[in-house]
């Protein structure tokens, strides 16, 4: 087929179901009025004036960067520390109870602990994000570095591929698509921790927004925010999905070849 | 005769595990001289590979040494390269065909101008020059094998180690890549120890042919095979002394699945089971 008629018609099957659905919201709220649930059409005014205006700096930058600074350190620390434990297994054994210990607290239950000992500025948020985000990359690096191929070891240990080089051409690459996979799961992680984490105890951001709103009874500001939320969510992870998709090009298409031979 | 470029010498390899051990190979013995190619032959399951990563410094030997060139090897050595078997498991899948070859010498800190000489020589010796930018898995076997072997031969290796390279390729890339090997041994003049479980493939590519027993393994016989140095597959393989010799390695190897390096604990088995246990072996090695 044409790659443009194949590239409309994907786009077609992807967009059907929201265009349903928005359409749907629109004529079923459009003589609303439930105050709680107010028309689309208002919603969607209210959120050009309440977005595209000063909140945009004062709001949504804030937010996003909490997000990005604890989403990367969440993975710097994910990979960093899943390294050495997948490639030792005495450290792996005398620290696997604590870690699984760590993982099962749920994270905003920490929250009133962090923002006693860190405060409720900046810091606090970053490390609320990043204490719930690293347990799925630290996890996925442990087990992709554990599974490294035997005979591709051998091979990189008789060619003197050894130290830095073995990490760089050999674990870091053998273990990307589990770390990948614990990276996509770390995000969403890390956007529901940003909102709570700004609910709880702030003066900006977008979690913090959407509760003022609610407290001050502006009902389409609120629903304008949420609204917000889902987008940011929806875009970094098609982001994301740019990303994998990238990066591991290279494990797609042995994946496909695998499956083309049996 | 001058110093031998490889040295085994009292080779032993024992496995500790869960409270029993398993003697992999007992005790080996040989050398081989600059500019050779020699195969080992033996039974499923004789430790062929335990003694190729012996040798390649990739495991320690429980007793014995391993020599190269004088110097003792106690790891991987530079002037040794080796080439798998698992093709699919031995080449970097997240690198281009081109980024396999080359990765070794840029560990051994050649410059850009001479790796890209290697690589291109080394493709071009295998008959891959075309394929440098593809992937691993985008290539037939056959030719990931070439590309495994084009990577050690870019390695300008002293020794050449080969671990049952072409157990998993088809029968007519196989007789296609035995010749390869024998027409890269003559141009570059490197040593050879091949080893294979496939008694024709020992004799048409060897000068000599080392038989080894079932586990644990001694050498039971070092053959040199005086067949005509330039080899085809038609004519050497119909000859009638390749006949010859193929038959008495046979039967060395026939010997050997019912005597190990230790004779009294085959003694108990029956020859029907022996066989049977030998094709579960088999079936677990490839």
């Amino acid at each position: 087929m044409n790659p443009v008629l194949r590239w409309g018609r994907t786009l077609g099957f992807a967009l059907t179901l929201p265009v349903i659905l928005v359409t749907l919201w629109w004529v079923w709220s459009a003589d609303s009025t439930n105050y709680y649930a107010p028309p689309l059409q208002t919603i969607l005014t209210t959120f050009g004036d309440v977005w595209f205006s000063e909140r945009l700096r004062a709001d949504v930058l804030p937010s996003v960067t909490r997000l990005a600074i604890g989403y990367t350190g969440a993975v710097v620390v994910g990979v960093g520390l899943g390294v050495l434990l997948g490639a030792n297994r005495t450290l792996r054994r005398v620290t696997e109870p604590v870690l699984e210990f760590f993982r099962a607290i749920p994270p905003p239950a920490l929250i009133p602990i962090l923002f006693l000992f860190a405060g409720i500025g900046d810091t606090a948020k970053v490390i609320v994000i990043i204490s719930g985000a690293v347990w799925p990359v630290l996890l996925n690096t442990v087990e992709g570095v554990r599974a490294v191929d035997d005979v591709l070891s051998d091979t990189s240990r008789s060619y003197g591929v050894t130290g830095a080089a073995r990490l760089r051409h050999l674990v870091l690459p053998a273990a990307s698509p589990q770390i990948v996979a614990g990276m996509r799961q770390a995000l969403s992680i890390s956007i529901i921790l940003m909102v709570i984490s700004e609910m709880f105890a702030s003066t900006n951001g977008l979690g913090f927004s959407v509760i003022q709103f609610q407290r001050s009874f502006a009902i389409p500001e609120m629903w304008s925010g949420i609204l917000l939320l889902g987008l940011l969510g929806f875009v970094l992870s098609l982001l994301f999905q740019l990303f994998e998709r990238r990066s591991l090009r290279w494990y797609h298409g042995l994946r496909r070849s695998q499956r083309g031979e049996n | 005769m001058t110093q031998p470029l490889l040295d085994v010498a009292g080779v032993q390899k024992t496995y500790t595990g869960s409270g029993r051990t398993v003697e992999a190979v007992r005790d080996l013995t040989f050398s081989v001289g600059d500019g050779e190619l020699v195969c080992i032959v033996g039974p499923s399951g004789a430790g062929k590979t335990t003694l190729l990563k012996c040798i390649a410094g990739l495991l320690e030997p429980t007793a014995g040494t391993v020599t190269l060139a004088g110097a003792r090897v106690d790891g991987p050595p530079e002037a040794m390269a080796v080439v798998f078997q698992e093709y699919g498991r031995s080449l970097y899948p997240w690198m281009t065909v081109e980024g396999n070859v080359e990765l070794p010498l840029k560990q051994k800190k050649l410059d850009k101008a001479r790796r890209r000489e290697l690589v291109r020589d080394a493709l071009e010796a295998v008959g891959l020059a075309d394929v440098h930018s593809a992937y691993p898995w985008q290539l037939s076997g056959g030719m990931q094998q070439r590309v495994a072997i084009a990577r050690a031969v870019a390695y300008e290796p002293k020794v050449l180690l080969m671990d049952e390279p072409f157990a998993a390729v088809d029968a007519q890339t196989r007789a296609d890549l035995e010749d390869l090997i024998r027409s890269l041994w003559h141009k570059l003049g490197v040593t050879i120890l091949f080893v294979t479980h496939d008694i024709d493939e020992s004799v048409y590519l060897g000068q000599r042919v080392l038989v080894l027993s079932s586990s644990p393994t001694v050498i039971m016989e070092d053959l040199a095979i005086d067949l005509p140095d330039e080899r085809t597959q038609l004519e050497t393989r119909s000859s009638p002394r390749f006949a010859e010799l193929r038959g008495h390695v046979y039967e060395q190897i026939q010997l050997a699945k019912h005597r190990k390096g230790d004779q009294h604990q085959r003694d108990e088995v029956t020859p029907a089971r022996t066989a049977h246990g030998a094709t579960v072996a088999a079936q677990h090695d490839s």
